[in-house]
């Protein structure tokens, strides 16, 4: 099977370069999309910066009738909400880690509950926040209702449940993972000095692993700025500042969600694309620095 | 001595028992959220469900055609622009490991993935639909195909990795041209491992909903013509389950069924490819 | 009356800052079987990689001095063209996973997007697998994926692949090294009939099988080319003393 004229020469010469060169400018157009996505939102935010500035921050109010756009109600939600969601996921998180890490990382029960947290996973976002609006927010009502509480039902805390339970197959994932990365010549060596299975996992696995179960923990917290759905529909949506963790509040990420067709004005439009570019520089952070140390983690 | 062994011993069997119980616990919300929707689900769906448009506010009955018709419009469009992407940059990403740009790539891959949907939403927004002057599904698809990306990438490059050098190799020495034996050989080899990532990947952006809520933005009527806002199975739940109206809610209910039961197969489906298709070297 | 079909001049090769090979002049007569022969790591493979171009695809190589295909330097030729003159058997054996034996013969051409007919296809098979010696064993199973076949096989259906090709010239580096003794055999005697048709180019680290089916034998050491000769020359009266050392066995 032999070619020899030169017109085909060049052909095959040709589709062998143009190949190469499109391979490579796929992979350089991902890097420009990204880098345009946050020059977008940088330019779009401009508008608000500038009649804003720094108060954005710290401004209580938000009414854009009277063009007040004081964002500290809704970073305050958002970093209570999250961080509320990632108390309650934690101790979660790494239970579920060690069992299908250490205890059962093989077998039936290992595949069913590692199957049963992917599917945790893949359901959608609006789906919790449906079936939360249902079956969780009549529960906190009447929680509220026995603590003398106002009873909202929807608030910080159901918003907070939800997204604990959104976000703890992440952590678990990879905190299953860096447990599964403990050198077994360690934990042998210590069951073979008479140690426990408990003694051996706060010892040993613990400690070898804290920084990859932290970045877990980091990475999950990211999810949890940005999830928006769920949070939208049980977070009930009040531009006042929070009181306490069953006060109805709102996230950035829904306040964008609830506001940004509506949104009336530049300096509206741009003042809610800032919450975006915030999210966006925020996770994009964490993000980076996440996958930094279980990088790291793995190839020591 | 004799106590503390006791001591050890009960604290092994409580942190066990702690962790099997607590994980137990993790999976509870799942069968909830599953049961709860089979059952408010079941009962909403019918052939008038699936084969009507949603009537107004007071009567009964109605269906989501246009929202069945749109999220498959949607998905459709999405993956036809993420698969080539995608797949194209995982080839990359596997066969040039280590330049610069791969390294770059990789971190670009992993900071899209963490870029909350809504952002998605908004740049798009301004991308598209404020040039182009309305919301469109093909604005949504367009968010929608950024969002299933990472998944495409990851399962693309990890596959092709474990592809033994030896394959392209024989190709090469057959004076096969390198795009060839990168279309013919590799890919094909590494064909269950880019199916599933794609199939994950669909799954993931078929109950985005932020994305679409500037974009796609929804719509009452049946519509085909993909530069005009359209209705999607996420949005109808979302904006029916907010309504304050049970007839909305039980088709809020019915279009949650049919989106979870095709989550739920698409997750089988991968599975199952990742056993069936995979090629023995 | 012998021609060259190849021929070195000068020929050194890198992998980043390392030399490999160092200056190698070789002539190789048509028609022959050639051995290389060397310890470990003294630049066989990179040297028959050269051979087709295969080297240059590893990242950070470069090469010096020339190889001529007849009279074409082959840096001047596209690979993709030499490499159909002269094919090449690995060390193990590679199918395609995904193709059937049938396939796999005739991948070259399917690969390459040349289309057959039907019974062009059939006699490129039966002729291929029949020169490779594997004609009896499969003929009932042309169907059955290339993988299911035992390693030795496998191996001389990668030889009825690149056969299938009508190479000028064929590479193998250590095409029995994986193998079971009776499927080397096998092998061997394959090789020797091959000679008729083509020129090979055989590395092995066996010295039996060098001595068994080869015309001349190059012996490379630390990346030179220390001697090159007649095989049976080699074998009774090496020149060089680490020639000499190495067929004795006083080193490996
Ligand atoms: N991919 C590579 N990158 C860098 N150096 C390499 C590579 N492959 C081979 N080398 C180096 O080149 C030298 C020659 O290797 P080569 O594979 O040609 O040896 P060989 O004679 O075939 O050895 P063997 O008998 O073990 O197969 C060795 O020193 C080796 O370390
Ligand atoms: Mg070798």
């Amino acid at each position: 099977m032999q070619v020899s004229n030169t017109r085909q020469i060049k052909q095959l010469q040709f589709g062998e370069l143009f190949f190469r060169k499109g391979l490579a400018l796929s992979a350089l157009l991902l890097g420009i999309i990204l880098l345009s996505i946050f020059i977008t939102i940088l330019v779009a935010s401009l508008p608000s910066i500038k009649a804003i500035g720094i108060s954005f921050f710290y401004g209580k109010t938000w009414n854009p009738v009277e063009n007040d756009f004081g964002g500290l109600p809704f970073l305050i939600g958002t970093l209570v909400t999250s961080i509320l969601a990632l108390i309650i996921s934690v101790p979660f998180s790494i239970s579920v880690g060690l069992f299908l890490g250490e205890y059962f990382t093989k077998g039936f029960l290992s595949v069913f509950f590692k199957n049963s947290i992917e599917l945790l996973a893949a359901i959608p976002s609006v789906i919790y926040g449906f079936v939360g609006m249902f079956i969780l927010v009549p529960f906190v009502r009447d929680l509220e209702t026995s603590l003398s509480l106002p009873p909202y039902g929807v608030g910080i805390f159901t918003a907070s449940i939800i997204l604990s339970i959104m976000i703890i197959p992440y952590s678990v994932s990879l905190i299953r993972q860096v447990i599964m990365l403990v050198p077994s010549s360690l934990k042998e060596a210590a069951y073979s000095l008479g140690a426990t299975r408990y003694e051996v996992i706060k010892n040993i696995i613990i400690p070898y692993t804290r920084s990859g179960i932290g970045a877990g923990i980091l990475l999950s917290l990211g999810r949890a700025l940005g999830e928006t759905m769920a949070v939208t529909m049980l977070i009930g949506n009040s531009q006042i500042l929070p009181t306490n963790i069953f006060a109805p509040s709102n996230t950035m990420a829904s306040v964008i969600a609830n506001e940004f067709t509506e949104a009336t004005g530049d300096v509206y439009l741009s003042a809610l694309i800032e919450m975006g570019l915030f999210l966006f520089v925020v996770t994009t952070i964490i993000n980076v620095i996440g996958r930094q140390i279980i990088k790291r983690f793995s190839i020591d | 001595m004799e106590r503390g062994i006791q001591i050890r011993k009960y604290k092994n069997i409580v942190l066990k028992t702690g962790v099997v119980l607590f994980t137990v616990i993790v999976t509870l919300p799942l069968l909830l959220v599953l049961l709860y929707i089979f059952k408010r689900g079941i009962s909403a769906i019918s052939w008038d469900f699936l084969a009507n448009l949603p009537k107004p506010v007071g009567e009964t009955g109605g269906g989501i055609f246009n929202a069945l018709i749109g999220s498959a419009i949607i998905i459709g469009i999405a993956a036809l622009i993420a698969i080539p992407f995608g797949v194209s940059i995982g080839v990359y990403l596997s066969e040039f490991r280590k330049t610069k740009l791969a390294y770059w790539t990789l971190l670009s891959v992993d900071v899209l993935q963490g870029i909350p949907s809504i952002v998605i939403g908004i740049v798009i927004y301004l991308w598209i639909v404020k040039t182009m002057g309305s919301f469109s599904a093909l604005s949504g698809s367009i968010a929608l195909s950024l969002m299933m990306l990472p998944s495409i990438i990851k399962s693309t490059e990890e596959t092709l990795k474990l592809i033994p050098d030896s394959l392209k190799e024989a190709s090469l020495s057959l004076g096969v041209p390198y795009y060839r034996t990168i279309l013919k050989v590799i890919l094909p080899a590494g064909i269950s491992g880019i199916l599933s990532g794609v199939m994950l990947g669909i799954a993931r952006i078929a109950g985005e909903t932020a994305p679409l809520l500037f974009t796609a933005f929804g719509n009452p009527f049946t519509n085909t013509n993909i530069l005009k806002p359209m209705a999607s199975l996420p949005l109808v739940i979302f904006n029916y389950a907010i309504s304050p109206y049970d007839e909305w809610h039980e088709l809020a209910w019915g279009a949650a069924f049919l989106l979870i039961l095709f989550i739920l197969l698409l997750n089988t489906l991968t599975k199952l490819a990742e056993k069936k298709w995979r090629v023995q070297f | 009356m012998e021609s060259t079909i190849l021929k070195s001049e000068n020929f050194s090769a890198w992998f980043g800052e390392n030399q490999v090979l160092k200056k190698i002049n070789i002539e190789i007569p048509r028609n022959n079987i050639v051995a290389v022969m060397g310890p470990s790591g003294c630049g066989k493979t990179t040297f028959i990689r050269c051979v087709n171009r295969m080297h240059e695809l590893t990242n950070d190589t470069h090469v010096e001095g020339t190889i001529f295909y007849t009279k074409n330097d082959i840096y001047k030729m596209d690979p993709i063209i030499l490499r159909r003159f002269i094919g090449m058997v690995f060390q193990r054996p590679n199918p395609f996973p995904t193709m059937s034996i049938y396939q796999n013969v005739i991948a070259g051409y399917t690969l390459n997007g040349a289309s057959l007919r039907k019974p062009e296809k059939d006699e490129l098979v039966e002729d291929s697998l029949k020169k490779a010696a594997l004609w009896d064993e499969v003929k009932d199973m042309l169907h059955r994926k290339g993988t299911f076949l035992s390693g030795g096989q496998q191996q001389r259906l990668c030889i009825a692949r690149a056969l299938a090709m009508k190479p000028e010239i064929l590479l193998l580096d250590e095409p029995t090294s994986a193998l079971d003794p009776i499927s080397t055999a096998k092998i061997e005697e394959l090789l020797f009939d091959l000679k008729k048709n083509y020129t090979l180019l055989i590395v092995t680290h066996n010295m039996q099988q060098a001595g068994r089916v080869s015309d001349k034998t190059a012996f490379f050491y630390l990346g030179e080319l220390i001697e090159y000769n007649d095989t049976k020359e080699i074998f009774t009266n090496p020149k060089n003393e680490k020639t000499q050392n190495y067929i004795t066995g006083r080193f490996g």
